[in-house]
């Protein structure tokens, strides 16, 4: 878990982490809201099952991948917060549209 | 779903120089690049400029936690902000081909599609993997990460935090932390001795400056109270449904964050996916693009500068930065020989400077074998597809001889990552178990899409005609 210093960081952006409302620092991605909100997982793996967060923050890793904004399988480290961002975790392997 | 079709494909712009990367080298090749008269193309994936050492530097600079270190980096970054030329931050290179110039790039899920006469990466250094038991807990995490966290949103880990592991980041990441108000506990793996890798690998006296900065971050962690335990071996994350401890042998700490860290290694993937010849740094332990001095690769077209080319730090970067922007200059017939090598001289002496402590940092942080190839058979390896070191030492002994083979096994790096995160892993577990050097066993062949694409973005490229609705 993670926690802001708004000392100094005190421009915020509002996104919603699982459908509730938070503000976030300006200049956090969604992998950095993720871990603001204290998810317990931000995916749970295809192969296993078994709950990730993120390991590099720098789009190696992979582990991640949340659904941002309806699009499921997008490495959240890599994404800018933007004003009211919908940002889910993804549950196994991604569904694919029929 | 259905297909629709869009506009007539245009011809892409072209450039002199295309450069991927924003981070120091990409930012100083740039500026020379444009110093020549050449025009200049940069893509970067990440939002702003600065790579990772200055990322976000134009937010975090009045960062109390971080403004002394990103402050070198802050003229930089203004003097490429000021530059003519096209600069794509939020782009991430998709497909390079380099006979013909092209970069596919997906940006805001739209594909841009770029031709140049010469390609430089500059695409920087990832951490190296620190697979130990459990190392895939929620909570666990690289240091890296919690310092870019820290970098683009001003968050530190809340509860307790356990750094564990080696290298010169520790002890900055340390020292940032404590300016924030976080008071990490150390538990640092490095086996070797200080004074006898000094002794044995010199540069403590023109690497002085460098050397005076480490030991400054070393006694001030100190002196906050930073309790350090050291040499520690057999490390284990240990939790259930997230991490509460690091167990080592003969002691554990409770923690909340867990924040591990090896080193860092050339980020490879797109200069091993466009065919360059590599070489197996047996200092630095990692693979290397093979280069002239300027940078220049194996391939016509194509240069590598900064810690994509060989681990060396910022300074070291800027400086490889300089010198593939004149020989690209000189390539294009913008810059004759002898003024190629007359501006390249002050690169060069820069270059040695930045690099004079590498040699005594490699050797006293060079990881142990059980971090390069765990020894525990359910030890996690593949993060993505979840194989174990044990499945990958009987693919090994079946009958698998590298990486590629394993991956044919195992899907070991054929998961999202594509093996950026365990491809060093698999080799050295593969190497270890057929009793061979690791650069007998090769690395993975990674492949285009670099990064994952929607079908949506491929049929929008300018090669496709239809896109799905």
């Amino acid at each position: 878990m993670f926690r802001t210093r708004p000392d100094y960081r005190p421009e915020t952006v509002q996104v919603f982490v699982e459908g509730r409302a938070l503000m976030v620092p300006e200049g956090s991605n969604a992998a950095a809201a993720l871990l603001i909100a204290g998810l317990p997982a931000i995916r749970e793996t295809a192969i296993s099952g078994s709950p990730r967060l993120p390991w590099c923050m720098m789009g190696v890793c992979f582990d991640c991948l949340a659904e941002i904004d309806g699009i499921a399988n997008r490495q959240a480290c890599m994404v800018p917060v933007a004003a009211g961002m919908r940002i889910a975790r993804q549950h196994g392997a991604r569904e694919v549209p029929r | 779903m259905s297909l629709v079709p869009v506009k007539a494909p245009q011809a892409p712009q072209k450039f002199d120089l295309a450069i991927v990367g924003a981070g120091p080298a990409g930012m100083a090749a740039a500026i020379t690049a444009r110093e020549c008269g050449l025009s200049v193309l940069v893509v970067d994936e990440n939002p702003a400029p600065g790579g990772q050492v200055f990322r976000a530097a134009e937010f975090a600079g009045t960062d109390p936690a971080l403004a002394r270190d990103m402050a070198p980096g802050l003229d930089l970054i203004g003097r490429f902000r000021a530059l003519d030329m096209t600069y794509r931050p939020g782009a991430t290179l998709w497909m390079l081909d380099p006979d013909t110039g092209t970069l596919s790039l997906s940006h805001l899920n739209e594909t841009l599609e770029f031709v140049a006469d010469r390609i430089l990466l500059a695409t920087g250094a990832q951490e190296r993997p620190v697979p130990i038991p459990g190392w895939t807990l929620p909570g666990v995490m690289s240091a890296g990460a919690a310092q870019i966290a820290l970098k683009a949103a001003g968050l530190v880990p809340s509860g307790r935090v356990v750094l564990a592991g080696q290298g010169p980041l520790v002890w900055l990441l340390a020292n940032q932390l404590i300016r924030a108000g976080v008071l990490p506990v150390l538990v640092e793996t490095r086996t070797q001795s200080i004074l006898r890798t000094a002794l044995e690998q010199g540069g403590i006296f023109s690497g002085f400056p460098q050397l005076a900065k480490g030991i400054g971050l070393i006694l001030k962690a100190r002196q906050a109270g930073m309790r350090v335990i050291s040499g520690a071996r057999h490390l284990r994350a240990e939790g259930s449904a997230r991490v509460q401890g690091l167990r080592f042998e003969g002691g554990y700490e409770a923690c909340d964050t867990l924040l591990l860290h090896e080193g860092v290694i050339p980020a490879t993937h797109i200069s091993m996916a466009i065919g360059l010849d590599h070489h197996w740094d047996a200092r630095q332990l990692c693979w290397r693009p093979r280069l002239d001095v300027f940078g220049a690769s194996s391939h016509a077209r194509i240069a590598v500068a900064g810690d994509g080319a060989v681990i060396g730090g910022w300074e070291a970067a800027v400086a490889t930065g300089q010198l593939a922007a004149l020989d690209a200059a000189f390539r294009l017939g913008r810059l004759a020989a002898a003024d190629r090598d007359f501006r390249a001289e002050a690169s060069a002496d820069a270059l040695l400077q930045a690099r004079a402590l590498r040699p005594f940092l490699d050797a006293l942080y060079a990881p142990s074998q059980e971090i390069l190839a765990p020894p525990e058979e359910s030890t996690i390896i593949c993060r993505c597809e979840e194989v174990t070191a044990g499945s990958l030492r009987w693919a090994a002994a079946i009958g698998a001889t590298g990486p590629n083979q394993a991956k044919a096994y195992l899907r070991c790096g054929m998961g999202p990552c594509q093996g950026r995160l365990c491809g060093p892993t698999v080799a050295a577990v593969i190497a270890e178990t057929r009793s061979v050097p690791v650069e007998e066993v090769g690395h993975f062949r990674p492949r285009a899409p670099y990064k994952p694409i929607t079908v949506n973005e491929l049929a929008g490229s300018p090669h496709g005609a239809h896109r799905l609705s």
